[in-house]
């Protein structure tokens, strides 16, 4: 049966442009970190203490959220809890109403992208602009991110000057990345002086400080956290964590593991609105903090580990899979290995389950995961929810499963647990092996691009019998 | 993934061999030339014939119930506290580190930490433990190697296969671009996802080709059926042997 993915799958490897661009990029993202931590013993080390940290954080994600939502208030900023990305968005419309604010400038944000903020404030009439380069990017060619870190990603040098000359027909076509990054930061200027609000996610959020962290490398999130007089941050419930000293080690770690950089250009620490006394900042600082299926993720105490991730996209960069199919093909905010058990978790494996299916389980993404995070392992779990028949907490469990294949794996199983059938069935498969490799030749999935295995003579069980090995 | 053994142990008189599903029915060689490398170094080895499937491809499908009963009969075969030695990392790594897993919560669940601790796969055990000394008799040749995913990251003994290579002063061992990265065949993965499955295999079979090596060599039989099938369909001169069955056939006399 050829499924919704399948078929994505097969139009993604389809476009060999986009999946040039993919791998070139995750090539050099990939030498990147590896010279980031050149010293295998000083990695291992950082890891564990990283992984430390986010497991504490998450282990007391109750906790930490009211010690959190204590402090920022104590500061001055405000709180909003969503359940829904429906509540989130209307909060951020409620707050834009409230300021009477028809434009909104915006610093990246997977949260944002999560809940489609863009498209629900246009249904009301308010813009919304992108200002992280790779953002900018996608928004202006109207597609999606296709990477956590690197949004556009898949698009090239020429494709992004053609695209920015037919947006920007003022500007001389030029495929110079920094001519480009020019016209693109003159463009965004004026609306830095002049958005009434600017919206950006967070990296961390300290419970002990009530206070936000967010890291980048263009300015754009410090000019949207601070030029206009209204700043509004997105967070998932899980990006707490518990206090100052946690947050350095995370971010040596998190940008290293991302880019390969020992830190990032700018690193804002967003402790309140502006006071009486200062001259600048905005005047009102809100945090929305989106559950949308993270408590219960956090329920299961071997799915909470999902909510560990502190985004590098490191699992993405390694993945031979999304290297191949690029993060499109996902169909998902985040892609990747990630986005892989993330997302099948927050909206239903009956609509996302095949997604678990789209992994060799090689352990690439778990090798290079900063926090440790077992991607495989969670991916196995997931892939029997989607199958079993009891159920579970995870929405749509169970959807997976079909009569013939359950049929097939039975029979299998017994076939498995009855030495004497398993060795008559082998034994007649390899005694009548031209038979046999006629039947194979038919498994079109495997000689489309691969010869048949010829089957020997004799099984092994057969071959140790005639020398007399001892049986036990 | 972390796993550490219990203890190395000195050099066993005995050990159950774990045949795998796979070569059983595909490359029963790489199996009988198991048993010779480990005779020849003075090691009795013991094949329990009820013996069929480790239960790995029903566990990776999510049908855990099937994984459990396949497992479980396969738990019970090997009762003496001697090695239990699997001629494939994928294989060893689903009993040394899934089997703990699967059966947790099981009334046999404790049997399985035994027996996690006493499987080997089979280049780590005759590096580590045998200690293996090879004098080659082959003409002079060049291999690529390909280490599987779980040798690599599962039991962490993918250089195993390497150190064995290097014994032989005939063999010239190349490493192909990008070694570290997947073949794409994944078990059920390479029918379920037969298209990306061909992408991934297609990018190693061309890593492959491109050592200009004339055989490829691996330590498990799935790597081995998928990047050989790729080879073999575009006609490359590369063939493809298990280690096991390679160092045989290199190290011994033929009797006249």
């Amino acid at each position: 049966m050829t499924t919704k993915f399948r078929t994505q799958f097969a139009k993604a490897l389809a476009q060999h442009e986009v999946r040039n661009n993919t791998e070139s990029v995750v090539n050099k993202l990939r030498k990147h970190r590896l010279a980031a931590f050149p010293d295998q013993a000083e990695w291992i080390s950082m890891r564990r203490h990283s992984t430390a940290i986010r497991a504490n954080a998450t282990s007391k994600l109750p906790q930490l959220l009211e010690q959190l939502e204590t402090n920022l208030q104590r500061n001055g900023i405000q709180v909003h809890w969503a359940d829904t990305t429906e509540q989130a968005n209307q909060t951020v419309l409620n707050i834009m109403r409230f300021h009477d604010a028809r434009f909104i400038i915006k610093g990246k944000s997977m949260v944002s992208e999560e809940m489609g903020l863009n498209d629900f404030l246009n249904t009301h009439g308010i813009e919304c602009l992108e200002s992280d380069l790779g953002e900018l990017i996608i928004q202006l060619a109207a597609e999606k991110p296709s990477h956590m870190i690197v949004p556009a990603l898949h698009k090239n040098r020429k494709q992004i000057a053609r695209l920015f000359h037919s947006q920007f027909p003022s500007i001389p076509y030029t495929e110079d990345i920094s001519a480009l990054a020019q016209a693109a930061r003159r463009f965004l200027r004026h609306h830095f002086a002049t958005a009434p609000v600017g919206l950006t996610g967070v990296n961390f959020m300290i419970a002990e400080t009530g206070t936000l962290c967010l890291v980048e490398n263009e300015g754009n999130g410090r000019m949207c956290s601070t030029a206009p007089p209204v700043h509004i941050a997105v967070s998932g419930i899980e990006k707490v964590v518990e206090c100052l000293d946690d947050v350095p080690p995370l971010l040596g770690i998190l940008t290293r593991s991302a880019t390969g950089q020992p830190i990032t250009t700018y690193v804002n620490m967003i402790s309140s609105p502006r006071k009486p006394n200062e001259k600048d900042g905005p005047t009102a600082v809100h945090l929305i903090l989106l559950d949308n299926g993270r408590s219960r993720i956090y329920s299961d105490p071997e799915l909470r580990d999902t909510l560990n991730c502190i985004r590098c996209g490191a699992c993405m960069n390694h993945c031979p899979i999304y290297k191949h199919i690029g993060g499109h093909a996902y169909q998902t905010v985040i892609p990747g290995p990630i986005g892989t058990i993330l997302e099948p978790q927050k909206n239903g494996l009956d609509s996302y389950g095949e997604l678990t299916q789209a992994s060799t389980l090689c352990g690439a993404c778990q090798e290079v995961c900063p926090v440790s995070i077992p991607i495989p392992k969670i991916i196995n779990r997931l892939r029997w929810e989607h199958i079993r028949k009891s159920s579970c907490s995870t929405p749509g469990a169970g959807s997976g499963r079909r009569k013939t294949e359950a049929i097939i794996w039975k029979i299998w199983a017994w076939n498995c647990i009855h030495p004497g059938a398993y060795n008559r069935i082998t034994s007649v498969a390899t005694s009548m092996r031209r038979l046999a490799d006629r039947i194979l030749a038919k498994i079109s999935p495997w000689t489309a691009a691969r010869a048949v295995p010829r089957l020997p003579d004799t099984t092994l069980h057969e071959r140790l019998k005639a020398l007399k090995i001892d049986n036990e | 993934m972390d796993f550490t053994r219990a203890s190395a142990g000195p050099k066993p008189n005995t050990v159950y061999l774990f045949g795998t599903c796979l070569i059983d029915l595909l490359y029963p060689q790489a199996g009988v030339s198991t048993v010779h490398l480990l005779e020849r170094e003075g090691v009795n080895v013991i094949f329990p014939q009820a013996q069929t499937c480790c239960g790995q491809p029903a566990w990776n499908s999510g049908y855990r119930d099937e994984a459990l009963a396949v497992a479980r009969a396969q738990l019970k075969l090997f009762p003496r506290p001697i090695p239990i030695i699997a001629p494939s990392a994928s294989c060893a790594g689903m009993i040394r580190v899934h089997y703990p897993t699967l059966f947790k919560g099981e009334p046999d669940e404790a049997s399985t930490f035994d027996v996690a601790d006493r499987v080997y796969e089979l280049t780590e055990f005759l590096t580590d433990i045998l200690k293996v000394d090879l004098t080659d008799l082959g003409e002079p040749t060049t291999v690529a190697t390909h280490s599987s995913c779980t040798a690599r990251r599962e039991m962490n003994v993918a250089d195993r296969i390497d150190l064995l290579l290097d014994q032989l002063q005939n063999v010239t061992r190349i490493e192909p671009d990008n070694a570290e990265e997947c073949c794409g065949f994944g078990g059920t993965f390479a029918i379920k996802q037969p298209e990306i499955s061909t992408a991934m295999v297609l990018e190693k079979a061309k890593a492959i080709e491109n050592t200009g090596a004339q055989q490829l060599i691996g330590q498990d039989c799935g790597c081995l059926m998928n990047i050989g099938g790729a080879l073999k369909k575009q006609d490359s001169q590369i063939s493809h042997v298990h280690i096991a069955e390679f160092l045989w056939d290199r190290t011994h006399k033929a009797t006249p």
